[in-house]
């Protein structure tokens, strides 16, 4: 039964934006002192990245490591090799204070595409959106509406969202009603 | 609507992204403590007509508790700065001393 | 006759015509055009009803200040009530109808209110409708309410949407008039973050109107440029129909954006609201003429000065044909100007002041214009539009020196800066005695989170009324916004060589009582010049008092117009100075938004969020009858057709004491807890001794607060060593985990813990009923039975294939197991075990099921036996605090006195006699009466249900020194003035040695 059952079926909205859900990843949570060096180096092994910087997104091998506070990241990697970098991370950390744990059911992720995703995330999160203010690279944890939630930029165009999957439906209705057509305001574009 | 910056994400919370905590730098009165310090504890609060000292949760974001100094009338922030201390730190002390000469604030000043 | 003037008309656009209708006639306009211009064009000066004596009331302004010419707009799901005519541009197919009339606008009989004047006077119904006191409720109210309100309310839905935006700039300056332009253009050099907004759809503001030159240049050429320099400014964005509607703390601006009033075909959202963070905010919103208060100074065809120029300037439109302006100052001089330059006749200018205007005077004269100095209005003749005006001496009492006949009265009492957004935020205003008007303090301008200044004034606002002087305060507000040393050339335009303006509360100065009483200064709530007085009199001293005592400037322009004029009347009763009085408080928003712009996209399925459980969608296929428990939804029960949801409860708990019941138990809170110092952590939260729990077991355990107070429950069980993973209450995931993390950074920040909330990792089913075992077993996988898994274990392994964690606890009393799977596969999980379960009759139940059944087995409920005041001793559950531990929160508080008192009250179970249900929150009385003459109650029902086990009601409560009084017989008293009789019993009603859940 390793086969991934998605939350529901896959969501999908033609807006001024595309909305989308993204398909299953494999999500990690690493809680420890990542920032200290023989953690850091620890990580470099398991995962071939650095520790992320303050609210950056560090690339590695076949993972992505995304900050969250400063004692938690985020991996983000593919659904067939999270049981194999959850092995290799708790091998590296040993008996190192720490918490890996698979979070990947519990959080459901978006994908935005088009010129003007920026301003979908401006209706919906208070955050500076503005190009230059925000730019790919940096994950920001903030709340969309009502709800918790983290996004970033892929590209000056395509923007992931993600939050938690029991609160799904209300993302993707409220992303949907934000990209309607016609709602454009085209400031930054 | 406040805004404070969070000491350990460095993100400029609006205040629809933090919870706030109450009154800061309490300390705890536990099994043995007598009635008068448990019902300070509990119960006795400061309400400054100006430089006062809170926690607020960066709940929407890292998740972490700060510390915030500012001014009740002006809403002037002095300065965040970490959970994990017993007192404000100094330099924050004097920037509140240049800009409201003469405060204090329960055992600070 | 008001009518379209053939010349003028800088706004419209005659070569494309607009049809409309205002109460069901067909009129057309031009674009361009507001319906208030529309409908003078078309000779409709009279427009609606004043609130409370129905008086006749027509156009006064030109802009958003105007408080009588308000329609109801379009229809259905686009009906909106109390809009201005003024701001609403017009449109194809726009339908309008007046309001607060009946049976028609013509012919209104409320209009007796007038006559009856003199008895409705201010603190009118606070005076008449107090006694006798049961009349409020039902004679005065009811009436009241019918008659109360300007517009009607909207009957359908709102049928527009609407959104928020949050943005950031290092400068927002709000108003497009001359001001707002030079200063948005100076500080555009910065190469700053700047945006620049309009609440009409024009940039210049009413300068353009009264002319004039800039640097040689004509006022709308200069306008034109900045437009155009700004527009080419990357680093300037710059939208119209955009208000600035309130300012906050910390930089915080909200701004409403119109974006398809003027077009409701538009796809898109009706408004947006704007919600702007800024470095500082520059206020250009220039200054609002005031009305001069005279005897029927509201009559259809009195209007502001600058309106009427506005009419005829941008609208092409005449109020009429012969006008009378009647000033105390020099602007008015321009009206009469225009009015003559249109090729219309001045009957006269009446100047309050003896000796006239400066040099617009002379301008005037040599027009051959009537200037009649040191005179003012006696009154205006009239019913239901101007006739003619009655002239008197300013200085007299109001005998009528000669009558002037004419169709339109141009008024001007002065400009008062639009202050109003300066103000949101604590903003001091200074009282000018030259100019008669309040403007920002310049020593104390609101300050923003650094403790700088962050609201700066610019241009009208800040009192500069000439040309000249507001664009050399609009450079340097500029310049000063981005901090530049260098200071920008201003523009160059003339100074206007003035007469000073007279202070004019009241014409004529010495205006008797008759007069008085019908010198209106608030026209939307009908507040008169005799209203304050009285008001006055009756020793309301304070302006806050006063205006709510006679309502003046409460209506829905929130007395715009009326405010100065008002307070200069209370100062003058009250004998004292105007800024000794000093002014209400303004608040936002500037003038009335949309509440669909307020709630945003927060309207139907994103109302607000609601959680679904991986099994969710199954539960709504079923139709289950769903409930809220915190955010999630969860099944109530699964009615069947033809069932009552009773009957539903019924089945399914029969079914799962019987065979076998499901329930999806994935909302309860999971929280991870890990580290070396994670059992002192659990030992410290929860009362019980947690760090004796072996690995592989589950405890039950209670949480309470450093009051004490019970906060959660939950079964904890040992994963290793160093992890916990802690159930908490559905509603109370993450709170706990808040309170966790509290305690874990601020109190012990040398603790070596890590916690996680991995509620929404896991789907979570219920597995209970006697054939619980027989269905894992069938499923296949992991060895459940009762050696290998005993009750309060767990166990990691696979179910039917499943990836699962087995935890053998129950909240039923039955034998059960509560299996955790990964979210993901949960429905399928779900599935799996309902097609294992045919043969057993399975049945899915809900939460009523569950709370039902842990009464019988009188289980406490956060939330039903506790409230936040109720301590694990009351609930008789000291067997769950260790007495071996120095320490926990909540230990300290529950030695408090009154948390050891033997009168509390404690629970225990409750049967009626008669095997009825106890009514939901029914209190049990005792001897005696309080201090309010209430019988004294004894205790309280926490929890209450039918019980189809028992067939009988049976119940939990609270009851003072409950568990020594078992057998005792109680009293119940219900709602329709009966007794339950009620016998207090142990709160066990079903298998209280447990040997059901432990086989």
């Amino acid at each position: 039964m390793s086969d991934p059952v998605t939350a529901m079926e896959t969501l999908r909205f033609e807006g001024f934006v595309t909305v989308s859900q993204a398909g299953s990843l494999g999500m990690i949570t690493l809680r420890g002192d990542f920032g200290s060096k023989p953690f850091g180096t620890a990580l470099k092994k398991a995962l071939g990245l650095d520790p992320p910087q303050k609210r950056q997104i560090a690339h590695g091998n076949n993972s992505t490591a995304a900050w969250m506070s400063p004692d938690e990241l985020l991996i983000f990697c593919s659904w067939e090799d999270k049981a194999t970098l959850m092995t290799a991370l708790q091998k590296v950390i040993g008996k190192r204070h720490a918490m890996v744990i698979d979070v990947s059911d519990a959080r459901m992720t978006f994908t935005l595409t088009g010129s003007n995703v920026r301003e979908v995330i401006a209706k919906l999160a208070p955050v500076d959106l503005s190009p230059g203010s925000f730019e790919p690279g940096e994950l920001r944890r903030t709340r969309f509406g009502q709800i918790a939630a983290a996004f970033w930029l892929v590209s000056q165009d395509e923007a992931k969202v993600i939050c938690f999957r029991s609160v799904g439906d209300y993302m993707f209705k409220q992303l949907k009603a934000a990209s309607t057509p016609g709602s454009e305001l085209d400031i930054w574009t | 609507m406040l805004i404070f910056e969070c000491p350990y994400c460095g993100v400029h919370a609006e205040e629809s992204e933090l919870s706030p905590g109450g009154e800061a730098h309490l300390k705890r009165f536990g099994p043995g403590s007598d009635d008068a310090d448990f019902e300070s504890y509990l119960f006795i609060r400061e309400n400054p007509k100006g430089v006062h000292f809170e926690r607020w949760r960066h709940s929407n974001g890292c998740g972490k508790w700060f510390h915030a100094a500012r001014c009740t009338m002006t809403l002037e922030v002095f300065g965040t700065y970490v959970a994990q201390t017993f007192e404000p730190p100094q330099d924050l002390k004097e920037k509140i001393t240049a800009k409201r000469p003469g405060w204090s604030w329960r055992d600070f000043s | 006759m008001s009518t379209r003037l053939s010349s003028t008309g800088r706004l419209i656009d005659r070569s494309q015509k607009i049809s409309f209708s205002f109460n069901g006639k067909n009129f057309s306009g031009f674009k361009g055009d507001t319906l208030a211009s529309a409908l003078l064009a078309n000779d409709q000066i009279l427009l609606g009803r004043s609130f409370k004596y129905h008086r006749p009331r027509g156009v006064v302004s030109s802009g958003s200040e105007e408080p009588n010419a308000l329609v109801n707009l379009g229809d259905g799901g686009m009906f909106e009530p109390n809009q201005r005519t003024t701001t609403t541009e017009l449109f194809d197919g726009l339908s309008a109808t007046s309001q607060n009339h009946w049976p028609s606008l013509e012919f209104d009989v409320g209009a007796i209110n007038q006559y009856l004047s003199r008895f409705l006077p201010a603190g009118f119904y606070y005076k008449m409708f107090i006694h006798p006191r049961p009349f409020w409720k039902y004679i005065y109210e009811p009436f009241i309410r019918q008659s109360a309100g300007l517009g009607k309310a909207p009957s359908e839905k709102d049928a527009s949407t609407y959104e928020h935006f949050y943005a950031f700039y290092d400068i927002v300056v709000v108003g497009g008039g001359v001001a707002g332009l030079q200063a948005a253009l100076t500080a555009a050099k910065s190469g700053k973050k700047i945006l620049l907004i309009e609440q009409t759809a024009h940039w210049g503001g009413r300068a353009p109107v009264d002319g004039g030159e800039v640097n040689g240049q004509p006022l709308d050429k200069f306008v034109d440029k900045c437009v155009a320099v700004l527009a080419s400014m990357e680093n300037v964005t710059m939208r119209t129909r955009m208000m600035g509607a309130g300012v906050y703390d910390h930089g915080y601006l909200i701004a409403y954006e119109r974006l398809s009033d003027h077009k409701p075909e538009a796809s898109g959202p009706r408004h947006r609201l704007w919600r702007i963070r800024t470095g500082s905010i520059i206020i250009a919103t220039g200054a609002i003429e005031r009305p001069l208060v005279f005897s029927d100074n509201d009559k259809p065809g009195v209007l502001l000065a600058s309106a009427l120029r506005d009419y005829i300037v941008d609208y092409g439109v005449s109020v009429g044909d012969r006008t009378v302006v009647v000033t105390n100052n020099d602007d008015a001089y321009l009206t009469a100007i225009a009015v003559k330059n249109a090729g219309l006749e001045v009957s006269a200018i009446i100047d309050a002041r003896p000796n006239g205007a400066g040099e617009l005077g002379e301008k005037a004269k040599a027009l051959g214009i009537s200037v009649k100095a040191g005179k003012g209005i006696a009154k205006v003749l009239g019913s239901k539009r101007v006739t003619g005006v009655a002239i008197c001496a300013q200085a007299g009492e109001g005998a009528v020196l000669e009558e002037i006949p004419c169709d339109c009265v141009a008024m001007s009492g002065g400009w008062s800066p639009v202050v109003h957004l300066y103000s949101h935020c604590g903003g001091k205003l200074l009282w000018d005695e030259e100019k008669l008007m309040f403007h920002p303090d310049a020593h104390n301008y609101p300050k923003n989170h650094n403790g700088k200044p962050f609201i700066l004034p610019a241009g009208a606002v800040s009192g500069r009324m000439d040309l000249s002087e507001v664009l050399r305060d609009a450079t340097k507000v500029g310049s000063k916004a981005v901090d530049s040393k260098k200071t920008s050339k201003p523009p160059s335009a003339r100074m206007r060589v003035d007469a000073p303006i007279e202070a004019v509360w009241m014409m004529p100065q010495g205006a008797g009582i008759k007069l008085r009483s019908k010198a209106w200064l608030d026209f939307q709530n009908d507040v008169k010049v005799s209203d304050v007085q009285l008001a006055a009199q009756e020793g309301f001293q304070s302006v806050e008092h006063a205006k709510r005592y006679t309502t003046l400037g409460m209506a829905t322009d929130q007395g715009k117009l009326s405010n100065i004029n008002g307070l200069a009347t209370l100062a003058a009763s009250l004998n004292a100075p105007i800024p000794e009085v000093g002014t209400t408080t303004f608040r936002p928003p500037y003038t009335p938004i949309s509440m669909g712009s307020i709630a945003g996209l927060a309207r139907d399925e994103v109302f607000q969020p609601i959680r679904q459980t991986p099994i969710h969608v199954w539960h709504e296929e079923q139709g289950a009858y769903m409930e809220p428990v915190g955010q999630w939804r969860r099944p109530y029960c699964y009615p069947r057709t033809g069932e009552s949801y009773a009957d539903a409860v019924e089945r399914e708990i029969n079914q799962t004491r019987g065979s076998l019941g499901l329930i999806d138990a994935s909302t309860l809170g999971k929280l991870l807890i890990k580290g070396p110092d994670a059992a002192k952590f659990l030992d410290m939260l929860y009362t019980n001794m947690m760090s004796r729990l072996k690995v592989g077991k589950c405890r039950y355990g209670l949480m309470c607060n450093e009051n004490g107070f019970l906060s959660d429950d939950g079964v904890v069980a040992r994963i290793d060593k160093e992890t916990f993973l802690c159930h908490t209450t559905s509603g109370g995931a993450d709170y706990i985990h808040a309170h966790m993390e509290e305690w874990l950074q601020t109190e012990w920040w040398d603790w070596k813990v890590y916690v996680a909330n991995v509620t929404e990792q896991f789907a979570q089913v219920g597995v209970v009923g006697p054939n619980a075992r027989a269905v894992l077993e069938k499923l296949g996988g992991m060895d459940v039975s009762k050696d290998a898994l005993g009750f309060m274990e767990w166990k990691d392994g696979q179910i039917g294939g499943f990836k699962a964690r087995a935890y053998r606890i129950s909240f039923s009393g039955e034998l059960s197991y509560e299996i955790a799977v990964p979210a993901n596969q949960g429905l399928a999980f779900w599935q799996a075990l309902l097609e294992a379960g045919q043969e057993f009759g399975v049945m899915p139940y809900g939460t009523e099921a569950l709370h039902v059944m842990r009464a019988e087995k009188g289980f406490i409920m956060i939330g039903d036996e506790t409230d936040g005041t109720v301590i694990p001793q009351d609930l008789g559950m000291n067997w769950s605090i260790s007495q071996k531990k120095t320490d926990f929160l909540g230990k300290r508080a529950q030695e408090r006195s009154y948390m050891v008192d033997v009168n509390r009250w404690r629970l225990v179970g409750l049967q009626t006699t008669d095997g009825s249900v106890i009514p939901d929150g029914a209190y049990a009385v005792g001897q005696g009466r309080n201090a309010n003459g209430q019988k004294n109650t004894i205790g309280r029902v926490t929890s209450t249900y039918y019980s189809p086990t028992l067939q009988r009601g049976i119940a939990m409560g609270l009851v003072h020194k409950g568990p020594e009084r078992l057998g005792e017989i109680i009293d119940f008293p219900k709602v329709d003035g009966t007794i339950v009789k009620v016998k207090i019993v142990d709160q066990v009603f079903y298998d209280k040695d447990g040997e059901k859940q432990n086989v």
